[in-house]
């Protein structure tokens, strides 16, 4: 069991998502940032799509009642265990009776917390995943409240096989994505202070040819700003107003996390991971999937650019990541024989 | 049969879509083809909408183009036919607390309120999609004379089970919401059960039938 002695504004048990029950309106949620949540998982030696929890906003406390193993990435929270500081995107034993606590990032959004065996809430719909919006999964079908108990899996935790995640192994880290060059910020605005707005990889929509050709070269070559009337459905942005040419009806369809609708302000929303399922505004583009966990960590009030790319180089994209998660698998593997070389 | 086109979605679904205006034939058409896609190997979902039904894939392991060629395959193949969804009855409790907006209803027809009662129990409906929320049905079939605007000002929360009229649709919402529609009733049917198989009591293609549970005076 884990204590919940502070549960923050917005930290809600999540996994990799629920799929397959799209057509009946039930969307897919699950953690934003699902690489961080991957590799939290994989950190304490459960499978990427056990279940965790996605902490939003600080300052967040959990009590251990027995000996276990943790992992946070994502953001890093400045977090300590009693009062000694740990690091994010690290392996750490904790002992019954130790309390962990997140404070507030300086850099990112969210933080993932994962621990050997997994959260262990019910499944529904196939899922783990709390959908805050219907109310269900998760535990409660709702964001965690103070003093609230977490179960964890034991079975699972026992099954965890490895030298690097036995009881009294020393911690050990990975490298998080962006030392490892899969994140992009832009060339710093020459009209604007702060730092370089987020560059993300859009492919054009169904929609696209539809805006008229200043709207359509503002949307690339303008940056837009994450209005705090962002959440885990969607992201509300500000910038110039996009226009369209030939307005013409459309019929709803499937949308996804990731495709940037219009609607009729101008003022586009980025649907993001508890998004419908269906909408009918003009959709301009689509986030490429290998950049949404960059999207998943961008600031409120922060601001993006939209740099246009083919389905080849979104495939490609979705190749590194795919080949970051490889070389934190072997980076496993070599803890595991180091470990049990030591032991 | 209208001209159909197939387009990519971003990097990882591609939608078959018919030109408008939506008709019942293909609708028929993307259910068919919904309920075959679904065993599709690298298919993660299938999403029926409005004249259209969108594959959602695996994009580390599909090939799109395949995919776009067996969907095209299959959506010429569908035949157009009458409905083969369930008939599935929806009892109503009408006007009163349940259907506070029955008058208004009633008002901008130029119906009394038991003729906006007998008119919307005596249709025929059938659910087009899915979306909203999870349960919510996209409903087609409202009687002409029905059809009445949205509220000015919509509730910041419809009840659970609350049936209404939003311009030329009717339809029922599964879980409290904030909504604009028309309320003219309330049923106990429980339109989203996460514990049950299937999950919604309604599907894509099934057919409705409102009955009349009580008429609150």
């Amino acid at each position: 069991m884990i204590d919940v002695i502070r549960a923050g504004v917005l930290t809600s048990v999540q996994d990799l998502g629920r799929n397959g029950h799209r057509q009946l309106g039930v969307t897919a949620g699950g953690a934003m940032d699902t690489l961080a949540l991957s590799v939290a998982n994989r950190l304490v030696g459960n499978a990427p799509s056990a279940a965790g929890l996605e902490i939003t906003f600080g300052p967040v406390s959990l009590r251990f009642t027995q000996a276990t193993r943790i992992a946070l990435t994502g953001a890093d929270f400045n977090a300590t265990l009693d009062d000694l500081p740990i690091y994010a995107w690290r392996s750490i034993p904790v002992e019954a009776g130790q309390q962990l606590t997140l404070r507030a990032p300086q850099l990112g959004m969210r933080a993932y917390f994962a621990v050997t065996g997994g959260i262990d809430v019910a499944p529904m719909l196939g899922s783990r995943s709390t959908d805050l919006g219907a109310g269900f999964g998760g535990l409660a079908g709702r964001a965690l409240k103070d003093g609230d108990r977490l179960p964890v899996n034991a079975v699972a935790g026992a099954a965890v096989r490895g030298a690097a995640w036995a009881p009294g192994a020393p911690p050990f880290g990975v490298k998080p994505p962006w030392w490892c060059g899969l994140a992009h910020a832009g060339p710093t605005s020459p009209h604007r202070a702060g730092p370089p707005a987020l560059e993300v990889r859009v492919l054009p929509g169904p929609q696209y040819a539809s805006f008229s050709r200043p709207s359509r070269e503002l949307f690339w070559n303008d940056d837009w700003t994450i209005t705090p009337h962002s959440n885990r459905m969607g992201y509300r942005l500000s910038g110039p107003g996009l226009a369209r040419e030939r307005p013409v009806d459309l019929l709803s369809h499937a949308v996804l996390p990731g495709t940037i609708q219009v609607p009729p302000n101008g003022q586009p929303i980025i649907l993001m991971g508890d998004a419908q399922t269906t909408g009918g505004y003009p959709k301009i583009g689509s986030v490429i999937s290998a950049d949404l966990w960059q999207l998943a960590q961008a600031r409120l009030n922060s601001r993006l650019r939209f740099v246009e790319c083919s389905l080849a180089d979104a495939r490609t994209a979705l190749n590194q990541l795919s080949q970051y998660l490889r070389h934190i698998e072997l980076a496993l593997t070599l803890q595991n024989e180091r470990s049990k070389a030591a032991a | 049969m209208t001209a159909s086109r197939i387009f990519t979605l971003g990097d990882r679904a591609i939608v078959c879509e018919s030109d408008p205006p939506a008709t019942l034939d293909c609708q028929s058409r993307v259910w068919q083809v919904a309920r075959i896609a679904q065993a599709w190997p690298h298919v993660i979902d299938v999403v029926p909408g409005m004249n259209n039904v969108t594959l959602v894939f695996d994009p580390l392991t599909a090939d799109a183009d395949a995919l776009a060629a067996r969907l095209r395959a299959a959506w010429d193949k569908a035949e157009p036919s009458a409905a083969a969804g369930r008939l599935v009855e929806i009892p109503v409790r009408y006007g009163g607390e349940f259907g506070p907006d029955l008058d208004a209803v009633a008002q901008h027809t130029g119906l009394s309120a038991h003729e906006v009662v007998e008119r919307h129990a005596g249709g025929d409906y059938i659910v087009f999609f899915l979306g909203f929320q999870p349960g919510f049905c996209y409903i087609g079939g409202l009687d002409a004379s029905l059809y009445t605007p949205r509220r000015a000002a919509p509730r910041l929360e419809v009840p659970a089970g609350s049936v209404g009229i939003g311009g030329e649709q009717t339809g029922i919402y599964p879980a409290a919401a904030p909504g604009g529609w028309q309320l003219i009733g309330r049923t106990d049917t429980v339109l989203f059960d996460p514990l049950k198989q299937p999950p919604t009591a309604l599907q894509p293609g099934d057919r409705v039938r409102f009955s009349i549970a009580g008429v609150a005076q």
